[in-house]
């Protein structure tokens, strides 16, 4: 393994630095099979890689994409691909620092709800691959006895995410990837926030109530249930305990129920 | 006094609403679905056939830090903000060609 994987000619370092480095010449010692110096190839070679990542962003990302446009995307899908090239092989997993890339971007500091939307988007990945697990069935929760429910935990979803934002990602999102073509108006002083989540095999997406976000994440925190409804209620007058929870217990947001023991 | 939390009678009341309405509307996530094993969004590694991927070679950066007067041409111009900004690009002082 500790053998050059590139030539017995050319520095890997070098390489990987004329890669992402287009004012870089071709690293020396780089011949292609008539022995000649080979700049084209590496050319090629090199666009491809910052190509290919690009499009994996694409992938990822649509509602930017829509959003900003194929022309502004790739520039800046390129800057970011320059600036946090992949540490690992997985593509899967490439693109984790992109929104906070947007948010940092001078640029779109004119569209600050990018970020929110790239999060939302991001999320929505981590959902699809995050490992299969069969949500709380709700009759668990109901069999507790009355005593014990307001001390209850739960451990999260694997697929579960909460997105809370001052933005309307929801619309956002529906608008620019979900349901393209419907004609909604997007008022941008709106916050929405998102739950995101895969009960089964399908991602889902949910507009949460007021409350709802902070509730859920008191939760994932390992606050109980009777914290994290008070933390929510603080919040946001208009938070409904019920509603909410149905919301979450319907779209598996939980995976098992803790029961504390009471001292 | 621990934390400060929701009465439990309250929590309890709420829990039993939802659960109860969830019983009733239930069985919306039984319905039977393959699992289709290899077939995920992305794992394009490879020099794939089709726009973008051609091995053209474009070796240059095609937008440099200086020339962000680029504007997004999707749905975000539409759109206006609330304190009634529209975009508006600055330069970026970065990412410019070296001298």
């Amino acid at each position: 393994m500790a053998s050059n994987p590139f030539s017995d000619t050319v520095d890997g370092n070098a390489f990987g630095a004329a890669l992402l480095d287009p004012e870089r010449p071709a690293p020396a010692g780089l011949v292609g099979p008539d022995g000649k110096h080979a700049p084209k190839r590496f050319n090629v070679y090199r666009n491809n890689v910052i190509v290919s990542l690009r499009d994996a962003l694409a992938d990822s990302f649509p509602a930017i994409k829509t959003l900003l446009g194929e022309d502004y995307f790739n520039a800046l899908a390129r800057a970011f691909v320059l600036a946090h090239p992949p540490t690992s092989p997985v593509l899967i997993w490439y693109g984790g620092k992109f929104p906070d890339f947007v948010e940092a971007f001078p640029p779109l500091a004119a569209y600050p709800y990018l970020a929110d939307v790239a999060r939302v988007e991001w999320a929505w990945l981590q959902a699809y691959h995050a490992a299969d697990a069969k949500p709380l069935d709700p009759a668990e929760l109901g069999a507790l006895p009355p005593d014990a429910i307001g001390g209850a935990c739960f451990a999260k979803h694997p697929a579960a995410w909460v997105l809370s934002s001052d933005w309307p990602v929801w619309d956002l999102l529906r608008v620019n990837r979900f349901e393209p073509g419907t004609d909604i108006v997007i008022d941008l002083a709106t916050p929405q926030s998102v739950l995101v989540s895969r009960p089964e095999l399908d991602v889902e997406l949910m507009m949460l109530r007021p409350g709802a976000d902070v509730f859920l994440q008191a939760l994932f925190n390992g606050e109980t249930l009777g914290e994290a409804a008070f933390h929510a209620q603080q919040h946001s007058a208009d938070f409904s305990l019920s509603d909410s929870l149905s919301d979450c217990l319907s779209n598996g947001v939980f995976e098992q129920l803790i029961v504390n023991q009471t001292d | 006094m621990k934390h400060k939390a929701m009465s439990a009678a309250i929590v309890a009341g709420a829990v039993a609403t939802a659960v109860a309405g969830l019983s009733t509307t239930a069985p919306a996530q039984a319905q039977a679905k393959e699992k289709c094993y290899g077939v995920s969004l992305k794992g394009k590694n490879d020099c794939q056939a089709g726009p973008g991927t051609t091995c053209a070679g474009t070796s240059t950066i095609d937008y440099q830090g200086n020339a962000w007067t680029l504007v997004p041409k999707g749905t975000c111009t539409t759109m206006e903000l609330p304190d009634g900004r529209t975009g508006s690009l600055t330069a970026l002082d970065r990412d410019l060609p070296k001298a």
